[in-house]
């Protein structure tokens, strides 16, 4: 390199130097000014190949799909070939990693998307449908709304009142146990929140870590918040703080992080911000932590008998006024984009969905979950799963989580990091809440 | 092609066949130059100042351009004044570009040490450079391995119980060592290159004049990798201002580990993008890069026109 950018005969362009350079400048150049073509060439890349050859015959519909797991990915297999004997439709599934559809959502519906996609219910469903980017399905909801309990219908419906989401399957997040754990040491569970720290400080005094904890990704303490903030303040001021119409330096706020400061040192902090939610249930299973407050896919990390040993209960009463009314349970389910090509196939496919035979065909290979739909055949749910049918049933609200119940970009751009601030700092809230208060501010404007 | 003129022959001669060059060399030379100049514009300059556009502006990703609203500088008031994360931001790329200041010393320490005509030398040559031929993404897992708090290599091995990837004291620092880990063996095998093309005269000369090893070297060697040392500079300050990858594995960039390329795309990528307020951020993270690469190309140009000029 150096003795060719000295020889007299060649040209500053052609040595080596400058080559690295452009090349450098290029990738940088990348990185910054670049990241504003992402999105649109992920549209591009996101026009699928169903879209083809189905108008002529219209008994194609097109479904994208983010269930990249194995065990839902097979599961769907099973279901749509059900549905295709079903209803004769022929459907042609798209599967999509989890995370990378997930992420490219907004170019995805923006581009060509497959008729029918799997979404979220709750805000993250209402925020596309708002912007236009989802069809109403109140028709096929006035044949299918029997299936559902009202909550779910609530949870379905966007804020013009119209029906944009079926709901297929959820599942409840709770405070997990050992149940031999907790028959070893006579522990009970505990059902208001004195009861809660006293069993923190029993099984702190017995060798214990009381509460698992994980929040690799930042999501998994978002949970802790919602149920403490739930119980102190209840759902309605709950979903308007995450709606952005209550104000985050509210003293009933302040509160929510008081009592949640109260049981922090109980958790498993070391290390607790860098753990998968994997890793922390394994030490559930390892019996070194006594409990862990996370959904019921927890039970992915039990095999055998110890997912039988599996309990849990659900969060303690804090304020009297709202006791449990209030239960934490995403919901996953079906949309329709906004261009549809097969409009009759695809409200056909929903409604094949939302009745009993698609989901208990999923949950025989799934279990982890339970049943959207209310006139599914429960007699073959573990006792984890009619325990959660119960505890669902006896709610009178049920929110879908914080980055579902929020806008998106409000919960990974603010929320994540301050929930992360206050672990590593619970004594400061105040500077906190009035921090996040101004980026909300700055965020929920249109 | 065959009736390009041979682009070989520079100087005085190139100027007098310029003035005989048919209509079609030039209608095929506009070509060859438009077809990278356009391409240059689309894929450079066009993004650049559409984000330089949309970085005064509020815009969700959704919907057409009328869907943009003007906001003036808001954007990068909100970035100064109430982004917590920002200046930490600019700070840990600051660290970064410090620290891997400091690794390249050390890949320039281990590159002399490998010039001596050591045994094994190529041995030990492939094991420091074996990094660099890993992506930062795997660099990432594997360092995850080494780091993991429960059962990860280091604290096993150390029987400590410390958080090197959850506390944000120390997991930026976690993070650089494996930042380091690679950059180490590319420096190394840049400056390798640059030390086996040296005149060995030069070093004989230094020696013959009483010169010790150090004067030498310092006298003599590093002076003469002056153009190396311009490359390891520049790519040096870009790899710090571009690091992404491996904080990104380690925990998608936040908790201690943010950086300005990280907070542009945890901003634009994801469902609900804020375009207006990440393509702020992505010019702030380009005047800071400008601020190292122009003064790099004036030396550059300056250097290599004074070059022609004397000769």
């Amino acid at each position: 390199m150096t003795r060719s950018s000295r020889s007299p005969t060649a040209r500053p362009a052609a040595t080596g130097t400058p080559v690295v350079n452009r090349r450098d400048l290029l990738k940088l150049f990348g990185v910054t000014a670049g990241a504003v073509t992402l999105p649109e060439l992920l549209a591009a890349c996101g026009s699928g190949k169903s879209g083809g050859g189905g108008s002529s015959t219209n008994k194609v519909v097109s479904v994208g799909s983010n269930a990249s797991d194995a065990v839902p990915k097979q599961a769907y297999v099973d279901v749509f070939a059900k549905a295709k004997a079903a209803t004769g439709l022929d459907i042609q599934v798209n599967t999509v990693d989890h995370n990378t559809f997930q992420q490219q959502i907004n170019s995805y519906l923006q581009g060509t998307p497959q008729d029918v996609f799997f979404w979220f219910a709750g805000n993250r469903m209402n925020f596309f449908a708002q912007k236009g980017l989802a069809t109403p399905i109140s028709d096929v909801w006035e044949k299918i709304g029997g299936n559902f309990t009202p909550a779910l219908k609530a949870a379905s419906t966007g804020t013009d009142g119209q029906q944009y989401f079926v709901p297929f399957y959820y599942y409840p997040w709770a405070v997990f146990y050992r149940k031999s754990v907790f028959e070893q040491h006579g522990y009970q569970p505990a059902k208001t929140w004195d009861e809660y720290v006293a069993l923190l400080k029993q099984q702190q005094k017995d060798g214990l870590t009381p509460l698992a904890m994980a929040d690799e990704g930042g999501w998994p303490v978002m949970g802790t918040f919602d149920y403490i903030n739930m119980r102190t303040n209840g759902y309605q001021f709950h979903i308007d703080l995450m709606n952005g119409k209550e104000s985050w330096t509210d003293p009933r706020v302040k509160t929510t992080f008081d009592h949640w400061a109260e049981i922090l040192p109980y958790h498993d902090l070391q290390g607790g911000l860098a753990r998968k939610w994997e890793e922390a249930a394994a030490t559930l299973a390892q019996k070194k932590s006594a409990m862990f407050l996370l959904g019921m896919f927890v039970g992915q990390q039990f095999q055998g008998k110890d997912k039988e040993d599996l309990d849990f209960f659900a969060f303690p009463e804090i304020n009297p006024q709202f006791g449990q009314d209030s239960v934490e349970a995403p919901i996953d389910g079906f949309m329709l984009s906004r261009k549809l090509k097969n409009e009759d196939g695809a409200k056909k496919l929903l409604e094949y969905m939302a009745g009993t035979e698609a989901v208990e065909t999923y949950l025989k290979s799934d279990p982890n979950n339970i049943a959207a739909n209310t006139k599914a055949d429960t007699s073959s749910y573990n006792s984890l799963q009619k325990k959660a049918v119960e505890l669902i049933g006896s709610a009178q609200h049920i929110s879908q989580f914080l980055d579902r119940d929020s806008r998106p970009d409000f919960v990974s751009t603010v929320m994540i990091p301050s929930l992360q601030q206050f672990i590593k700092n619970p004594k400061d809230t105040g500077s906190l809440l009035s921090s996040i208060e101004k980026q909300k501010q700055s965020i929920f404007v249109g | 092609m065959a009736t390009v003129p041979s682009p070989t022959p520079a100087g005085p001669r190139t100027r007098r066949r310029a003035r005989k060059l048919t209509r079609r060399d030039k209608v095929v030379l506009s070509v060859m130059v438009a077809i990278p100049a356009l391409l240059h514009i689309a894929l450079v300059w066009v993004p650049t100042f559409g984000s330089i556009a949309l970085s005064f502006s509020r815009w969700e990703g959704v919907g057409g351009f009328d869907t943009i609203q003007w906001i003036k500088t808001l954007n990068y008031r909100q970035i100064f004044t109430i982004y917590p994360p920002f200046w930490p931001a600019v700070q840990h790329n600051l660290i970064w570009l410090g620290f891997l200041f400091l690794a390249t010393g050390f890949g320039l320490f281990l590159a002399v040490q490998l010039d001596k005509q050591l045994r094994f030398t190529r041995f030990y040559q492939s094991v420091i450079f074996l990094p660099v031929m890993l992506s930062l993404a795997i660099v990432g897992f594997i360092w995850r391995l080494v780091y993991s708090h429960d059962d990860g290599l280091l604290n096993n091995l150390l029987g400590t119980h410390v958080d090197w990837l959850g506390n944000s004291r120390i997991n930026l620092w976690a993070a650089l060592v494996a930042s380091g880990w690679r950059h180490v063996g590319y420096i190394m095998i840049i400056y390798l290159a640059g030390l086996k093309a040296l005149d060995p005269s030069l070093r004989e000369a230094a020696a013959i004049d009483g010169a010790n090893e150090w004067q030498s070297f310092r006298r003599v060697v590093f002076p003469a990798l002056k153009p190396i040392n311009v490359v390891v500079l520049v790519i040096t300050a870009i790899e710090a201002l571009r690091a992404f990858d491996l904080v990104y594995v380690i925990n998608k960039g936040t908790n201690g580990l943010e950086l300005l390329s990280v907070l542009v795309t945890n901003n634009i990528v994801g469902e609900a993008s804020r375009i207006g307020f990440g393509s702020a951020l992505a010019v702030v993270l380009l005047v800071i890069s400008l601020a190292f690469i122009i003064p790099y190309l004036v030396v550059y140009f300056r250097g290599s026109f004074a070059g022609r000029g004397a000769r």
